[in-house]
């Protein structure tokens, strides 16, 4: 028990090195420009004035090292500073938004991981029949769309005919269940885009077991082809599983930027996209900053999950 | 109904091009090569017959498309009838037109990105490799830590900084990309570069470019270049995806990403042009997808 903890302690610090150095990118990516941001944002024909005016309002004039020690205390604090195209607390701006983000991640997730793995173990099962080869071509077309072109089948199909709504409105008064209902598309649309990869890993881990000799003595011990499978190769199969569900729903976190854009959803990515094309460079930096946290975190879950699953990883030597 | 015809319809005309294209590469392969087309699975000939076709249309775009890339030439949005076979746009624009300068544009662009992430990644990690001790291991890390931020994120934050056109479209997404790239090739050159034959060419005095060059970029060429199919449809996927959020390519160049968005309201009208260059996107990447996972196949030598 006491290794778990040291070795979830050990993640943990190393997770916190790594959000600290992206953090140090995301703000230092301000650095790379020839001239400074104030010229950059405000174009070639802005007067000294305008320029100091702009560079005070920014802070550009304290050394970078300042600034990014004032920035990342406000960002512990939950302060991300203010917006400069709606002159709003970003924190304010986010805040909502961040829940829906999650809500529609999660919804997906919720969705996509026991179809996947559902389908990924039965192409196993039934690996090279016509079930596998066709799930097989149609996970490797899944792949190669775009999710704006799913989305909008799915919309030319299921929204045409009225059956669930194209856009997504959220009031305060929105119930659990309308949002769920309103919410089914985007959710669907991140599903079919993420359900490919996962169910072709699990595919691909469960096959890899197969050869091994444990699984041949099951065989010939007359054990049905269910049972060797769920019971002797899934389990084993646990730690990759494990950890391409974890991408993916990493990849559920960013990949929504696109999906929310075709469903008016009104989430972080929404947000990003007009900040990004504002030149909010606030904005954007402190989304950028959610959004990586988010992905570290899950990567840092699977790690620990599979090393849980597989005791083996846990006395590397 | 009108979904399964579509559908029986789509299986029907893969597996003709499939076929016929397999046919027609058997019989203009020199006879070396016979056999490796002749055991071609379906998918892969459907997916070189795509590409070619697509290449085709990229170059002589001019010649083909019946009117100028951005000549307005009736009123907007007209239906599907004879001089415009696939209807205007929002701006009067022939449909058919821009889809045919949108392979060379779009394809054209990801087309240069993937290049210049290939040159630079590949470059960048076969040196560190070929120096090992500090300066990889700082590179390393380096490239660790930008790997850490989700792409297409990262690409947005670039975006920001330095504006949006279609240089820096290409420089932000090229130097994403690269990251990726330099992985891939650092630990390919990794098992290369203690070979004795390098040994043997270091104590030549043979320069770095030269190593890299003629001695470990030959031998790494396999893997680099299945990479590249793949590296070339999340290009091509993510600045499809920039240009249709409105900060990829600008108008009036015709883009396949941002004539889904300018004509994406036909949708709730029931109408299916917009899905045109949607469908001209992931027919591409799925073509490049099918002959990649040939390749893979092929090169690892699995059966299964």
């Amino acid at each position: 028990m006491n290794d778990i903890w040291r070795m979830i302690g050990q993640r943990l610090l190393l997770g916190v090195l790594t959000l600290f150095i992206i953090s140090v990118v995301i703000f230092g990516a301000t650095e790379l420009l020839p001239g400074d941001l104030a010229r950059e944002l405000l174009g070639q024909s802005a007067t000294e004035e305008t320029l100091a005016a702009m560079r005070e309002q920014l802070g550009l004039n304290d050394p970078a090292p300042l600034r990014y020690w004032n920035w990342l205390t406000g960002v512990l604090q939950g302060d991300f500073g203010m917006s400069m195209a709606t002159k709003k607390p970003i924190s304010e701006l986010v805040g909502v938004r961040l829940g829906n983000t999650l809500f529609l991640a999660f919804y997906a997730a919720a969705l996509a991981v026991p179809v996947s793995l559902l389908l990924g173990v039965l192409a196993a099962l039934w690996r090279n029949s016509i079930f596998d080869r066709a799930s097989n071509a149609m996970a490797l077309t899944a792949i190669s769309f775009p999710e704006f072109f799913v989305a909008y089948i799915l919309i030319l199909w299921l929204a045409q005919s009225g059956l669930f709504p194209s856009m997504v409105r959220i009031t305060g008064a929105t119930s659990m269940g309308e949002l769920l209902y309103m919410a089914f598309l985007p959710a669907l649309t991140l599903t079919l885009v993420v359900t490919a990869h996962m169910m072709r890993m699990t595919r691909a881990a469960i096959i890899n077991l197969l050869a091994s000799p444990y699984i041949e003595m099951a065989r010939l011990k007359g054990m049905s082809p269910v049972r060797v499978v769920l019971r002797h190769a899934v389990p084993n199969a646990l730690a990759p599983i494990v950890n391409v569900v974890a991408l993916n729903l990493a990849y559920l976190i960013t990949g929504v930027v696109v999906v929310e854009v075709v469903f008016v959803y009104p989430g972080l990515g929404q947000l990003m996209i007009d900040a990004v094309s504002n030149r909010d460079i606030a904005v954007v930096q402190a989304i950028a900053l959610i959004f990586a946290a988010a992905y570290v975190l899950l990567n840092l879950i699977a790690d620990v999950l599979s090393t849980i699953t597989n005791p083996r990883l846990m006395h590397r030597r | 109904m009108t979904v399964l015809l579509s559908v029986l319809g789509g299986l029907g005309l893969f597996f003709l091009i499939g076929s016929a294209a397999r046919a027609g590469l058997h019989a203009a392969a020199p006879s070396r090569h016979k056999p490796t087309f002749r055991d071609m699975p379906l998918t892969a000939s459907f997916g070189l017959a795509v590409i070619l076709f697509y290449v085709v249309l990229a170059c002589l775009a001019p010649v083909i498309a019946p009117y100028g890339e951005s000549e307005v030439v009736g009123a907007q949005y007209l239906p599907w009838a004879a001089p415009h076979y696939l209807g205007t746009d929002k701006l009067g624009r022939d449909m058919l037109t821009r889809l045919i300068y949108g392979a060379r544009n779009t394809v054209g662009i990801a087309f240069a990105t993937t290049a210049l992430a290939f040159v630079v990644g590949s470059v960048l990690g076969i040196w560190a490799a070929l120096m090992g001790g500090r300066l990889d291991q700082w590179l390393s890390r380096f490239v660790d830590a930008l790997m850490a931020i989700p792409a297409l994120i990262f690409s947005l934050l670039l975006l920001t900084i330095f504006g949006t056109s279609v240089m820096t479209l290409i420089l932000v997404i090229a130097a994403v990309d690269a990251t990726r790239v330099y992985r891939l090739a650092r630990s390919v050159a990794q098992g290369i570069v203690v070979m004795d034959y390098i040994e043997a060419a270091r104590l030549r005095g043979e320069g770095m470019w030269r190593l890299i060059r003629r001695e470990i970029l030959p031998n790494a060429m396999a893997p680099l270049a299945a990479e590249f199919g793949l590296r070339f449809c999340f290009v091509f996927l993510a600045i499809s995806a920039l240009s249709f959020l409105g900060l990829g390519i600008k108008p009036p160049t015709a883009d396949w990403g941002s004539m889904v968005r300018e004509n994406a309201t036909l949708i709730t009208f029931g109408d299916i042009t917009p899905l045109l260059p949607a469908g001209a996107i992931a027919l591409l990447t799925v073509a490049v997808n099918f002959v990649v996972d040939w390749q893979l196949h092929r090169a690892s030598g699995l059966k299964e």
